[in-house]
């Protein structure tokens, strides 16, 4: 039982892991910031080179990566019962936000994401990346684990709504997050293997039914992925050259800043969704082990939080959060390796771009709050 | 909230712990495929992926060669390499091709025949192969379409180096012209030689003399964008510029000759008896043959085409005359030769001749007839009567394979392609193409130069040229020199072709110099005019029939249609003591040959011998 009113702060568990002074005044965790930072600066030097050794491009994304730690320091501070408190009322106010961003929203590359506020524009879709796993560790926490088949198929309710609308902007990209954030959710909640592969089964019974249901375009990605060389110009093109920068990499790469599909503009989207291609091609298969050691390093450090949390909530919370940051990854990686279709998913944390970078980094507060907020348990 | 007992918060923290754990294990499994996937592109499929990567870094361009120049003897530009702009479209980089050229059209003027060539040239082409829709773009025209070029994609303007011909008319049908490589010539030519290059010789030295005037085409190897840019030049084999060529061609000569024919249709040729070089290569009229350079309008082509008086016809090398009174010393040497006359012996001339048994009147020009006449005398007053009857005497079967020897009859054998070789008739020949046996009467009119006899002027000119050097011929050519551009003394000059005529007695040759020159000097000679006092000249006039006079009729030069004229001749050599110099000079219906061949010869040859003062 955890007493939430107990004013025993100063007997903090003695933890190897935890840090004495300001780190733990702040309620950072050392390990996750190390990983963070290190993945940061590999970022920043693989953009220097992807976007032309343009310092301003640098000096723009240093300001995104400066407002993302904020947030997760601001986030970090926060003890998880508030967050536990706030969830219903935060996925709610998402839903509200979705509704409106498909009748009011603003259409930015052929797609209605924004929700202008007047004072700066807004996408809802990204919170709720964060609201949807906060929301199903809410309501599976309500009762024991593992989840009875009533409150499986209300959590299904609360996932796939936000899903589908984010699915309908359309937004393929986040509404996958959003929806593995609540599965991985429902998972780590112990929901039964049959239940699991039953589901798996279902959806590949549905496949032909999704295929109908999907835009031509997201078709057309799709059989591009079979044969990228069907329309070698066309929709193939992001593949095939792609492609050809990894593999030209070779085991060692072609040194920093000599990567020539990238800075000859072979490779399109090269600082933003293809960007591990440009590491690919400069650093090779070296480089490349090295940054998915430092993702690797980084998820296990996040589902090790997850398993040292004290309730069920902040369990379920902390490893959604960290698995949605693994399906970035491998969504992403698996598009740039012509493994996966292509789908609009950064490299997190190494990608241009600031919108998914704060939503991340605020997960990450959430963890080391989750982390740092600890009572000692009474024995 | 509800209450949780610890055994249930131990449970469910298994229940997580477990499924962290396979999640742990997932993670792992996802990142060592994508690590699988790393390994067959970096490791497996390097070589593969290495080499995609090389060929959209670099590409390979051609470097064309410049094409070499052209001079005459005295160094004369005729030919040469102008830099010019001209405005080229990508099709493959252009959205919508009409919408763009209508566009260009609002800024800079283009023409419904830049439209046609532009769509002829685009079948041709591949799509990614710039063409040129424009040519010789003024600085005004390059200026306006810079500053708006940021509106046409895949549309620039390109600095080439255009062909020239700084003559123009003058030397259009020696120098021929370049014109844009056509879909039979690429299938005729080394392509990889001429990756660069647009144009390839059409006519005249430029097309005999194509390769080496093209030169070696070069190579570099360019980085790319991926939009096509060039970046930078990796490596480079410069191309090989083509030869230069030195004529022996005197454009002032040249443009001597032209004047003299001012007025008039016709050629002259004017040969250096000791090389075989052609000094003067004139037919009159000619064309601008810039206006081949870029692709000629069809309407400008038709004109030239259609224009009655043959302006593209070159009529030095493939108008093919009867030689007329020009043929007679070559008939008189084949009579001395061949020992059927002596050179003093007299025969009467009544103003015709009969064969007997016929009625029909072979007419000599002069009605009264020259009396009694030799053959000095026969070729000083160009007696007629005189001729058909060494005609007879020698036969079909002795003339012909004696003026073989000077020629007639087969191409010279000149440099410059397209020449014809005139008609030569025989026995053989009259019964191959016209299935009939040789008249006796057409063996008299032969010994007249008329008939089925025809030469060319360059015929005629080399045969002079070789009576000038008393049986040496040397095969005409018209370049002296080729040239390297790169090394001022590195040239090659061309080696004459040179052969001997058999010679019975060279007392022959002599008697008819002695006539050819009294054609000149003679009181009565046919060619008196010209006479003059600086240099001797021996020489021989022509008229030749474009149409026959029926038996009972008169020609009456005043009432005739200009083109049905008589065709003044006229061949020479001078000085006569050291041939310097021998000529043909046809002039198309200029009637006699005395009064209008000869003084263009002469023209010609003051200038040659004595200079422009004269």
């Amino acid at each position: 039982m955890i007493s939430t009113s107990s004013p025993i702060n100063e007997l903090r568990r003695s933890d190897p892991g935890r840090q004495q002074g300001l780190l733990t005044g702040l309620h950072l965790d050392l390990p996750l910031l190390t990983g963070l930072i290190l993945l940061c600066g590999v970022g920043l030097m693989i953009l220097y080179s992807a976007g032309d050794q343009d310092i301003a491009l640098i000096k723009r994304q240093l300001i995104r990566l400066a407002i993302a730690f904020s947030v997760m320091l601001v986030m970090a501070q926060i003890p998880p019962i508030h967050l536990r408190r706030w969830s219903p009322w935060l996925f709610g106010i998402g839903l509200m936000m979705l509704a409106a961003v498909l009748v009011i929203g603003e259409v930015g590359k052929g797609a209605q994401r924004w929700l202008n506020l007047g004072l700066f524009r807004f996408q809802p879709s990204e919170m709720m990346k964060l609201a949807v796993p906060m929301m199903v560790a809410w309501y599976l926490a309500e009762a024991r684990l593992p989840p009875d088949k009533k409150r499986i198929a209300i959590t299904a309710i609360f996932i796939l709504l936000p899903t589908l609308m984010i699915a309908k902007q359309p937004d393929l990209g986040t509404a996958l997050l959003v929806a593995s954030a609540g599965i991985f959710a429902l998972f780590l909640a112990g929901i039964r293997w049959r239940l699991i592969f039953g589901f798996a089964t279902l959806m590949a019974a549905l496949g032909p039914l999704i295929w109908y249901l999907m835009r031509p375009y997201q078709q057309q990605r799709v059989l591009t992925l079979l044969d990228p060389e069907s329309d070698p110009l066309g929709a193939g093109y992001h593949i095939i050259q792609s492609k050809i920068a990894i593999g030209s990499g070779g085991l060692y790469g072609k040194g920093w800043l000599n990567g020539t599909q990238s800075h000859l503009e072979f490779l399109p989207e090269s600082s933003t969704d293809f960007i591990f291609a440009v590491l690919a091609e400069e650093f090779g298969l070296v480089g490349i082990i090295m940054l998915l050691l430092i993702y690797f390093l980084i998820i296990l450090r996040g589902l090790y939080i997850a398993t040292q949390a004290q309730d069920t909530f902040c369990r379920l919370l902390a490893g959604a959060i960290t698995l949605v940051f693994f399906v970035y990854l491998f969504v992403n990686t698996g598009m740039v390796t012509g493994l996966l279709p292509v789908v609009g998913v950064p490299l997190p944390l190494v990608s241009y771009g600031g919108t998914s970078l704060v939503t991340i980094m605020a997960g990450f507060g959430i963890l080391m709050a989750i982390h740092t907020h600890r009572k000692l348990l009474p024995t | 909230m509800p209450q949780i007992s610890i055994k249930d918060y131990l449970f469910e923290s298994r229940i997580f712990f477990t499924r962290a754990v396979i999640a742990a294990i997932i993670v792992f499994v996802a990142l060592s495929i994508i690590i699988a996937r790393m390994v067959n592109l970096q490791i497996t499929s390097h070589e593969h992926y290495r080499t995609l990567s090389q060929d959209n870094r670099v590409k390979t361009e051609p470097l064309p060669p410049t094409r070499g120049l052209i001079h005459d003897s005295h160094g004369n530009l005729l030919a040469q390499n102008l830099p010019a702009f001209s405005l080229e479209v990508t099709p493959e980089k252009v959205k919508d091709l009409e919408a763009t050229l209508s566009e260009i059209a609002k800024i800079i003027p283009i023409s419904d025949h830049d439209r046609q060539r532009f769509m002829r040239l685009k079948k041709q082409r591949r799509r990614f192969d710039s063409i040129p829709i424009r040519v010789r773009l003024n600085e005004k025209e390059v200026a306006l379409f810079a500053i708006n070029q940021h509106h046409f994609p895949g549309v620039d303007i390109k600095a080439i180096l255009l062909r020239d011909y700084p003559q123009g008319e003058a030397a259009a049908h020696v120098i021929g012209y370049v014109g844009r490589i056509n879909q039979r010539e690429t299938e005729r030519i080394d392509l990889s030689e001429y990756s660069g290059t647009r144009h390839i010789g059409k006519n005249g030295i430029e097309k005999s003399y194509e390769v080496q005037l093209h030169g070696k085409v070069g190579v570099q190897q360019v980085e790319v964008n991926a939009k096509g840019r060039v970046l930078r030049v990796l490596e480079s084999q410069p191309p090989t510029p083509g030869y230069n060529l030195r004529l022996f061609l005197d454009m002032d000569l040249q443009r001597e000759a032209l004047a003299g024919l001012e007025g008039y249709n016709g050629a002259v040729v004017a040969i250096d008896p000791k090389t075989g070089g052609i000094l003067v290569l004139a037919s009159k009229p000619g064309f601008d043959a810039n206006l081949f350079v870029d692709g000629i309008s069809s309407k400008q082509y038709n004109k030239l085409r259609d224009s009655l008086e043959k302006p593209l016809f070159n009529r030095a090398l493939r108008g093919q005359y009867p030689p007329g009174s020009t043929i007679k010393p070559f008939i008189g040497l084949a009579g001395l030769e061949r020992n059927v006359v002596k050179f003093a012996q007299e025969i009467p001339c009544f103003g015709f001749y009969q064969l007997p048994g016929q009625e029909h009147k072979y007419r000599d020009w002069k009605k009264r007839g020259h009396g009694q006449v030799s053959m000095k005398k026969a070729m000083i007053e160009s007696c007629d009567v005189y001729y058909y009857s060494l005609a007879r005497a020698l036969g079909i079967d002795r003339i012909e394979p004696f003026l073989g020897l000077f020629g007639f009859g087969t191409p010279t054998g000149i440099d410059i392609t397209g020449e014809l070789g005139g008609l030569l008739p025989s026995r053989a020949w009259k019964r191959e193409h016209r299935n009939e046996p040789w008249y006796p009467g057409e063996t008299l009119i032969l010994g007249i130069g008329q008939g089925y006899l025809l030469t060319t002027p360059l015929q005629l000119a080399s045969a002079t040229a070789t009576l000038a050097m008393r049986g040496k011929r040397i095969t005409p050519r018209m370049v002296k020199s080729i040239e390297s551009p790169n090394d001022q003394h590195g040239y090659i000059s061309t080696e004459p072709v040179v052969s001997q005529l058999p010679i019975e007695q060279e007392q022959h040759w002599d008697d008819m110099t002695e006539a050819m020159i009294q054609v000149i000097e003679g009181l009565h000679g046919t060619a008196r005019r010209i006479r003059s006092k600086r240099y001797r000249i021996a020489g021989k006039t022509g008229t030749a029939q474009v149409f026959t006079v029926a038996q009972e009729e008169e020609y009456d030069e005043d009432t005739i249609d200009k083109r049905m004229r008589d065709h003044a001749l006229f061949i020479a050599y001078a000085p006569v003591d050291d041939p310097q110099i021998a000529i043909a000079v046809i002039v198309e219906n200029g009637g006699h040959g005395g009064s209008v061949a000869a003084p263009i010869a002469k023209r010609v040859m003051d200038r040659y011998l004595l200079g422009a003062g004269k």
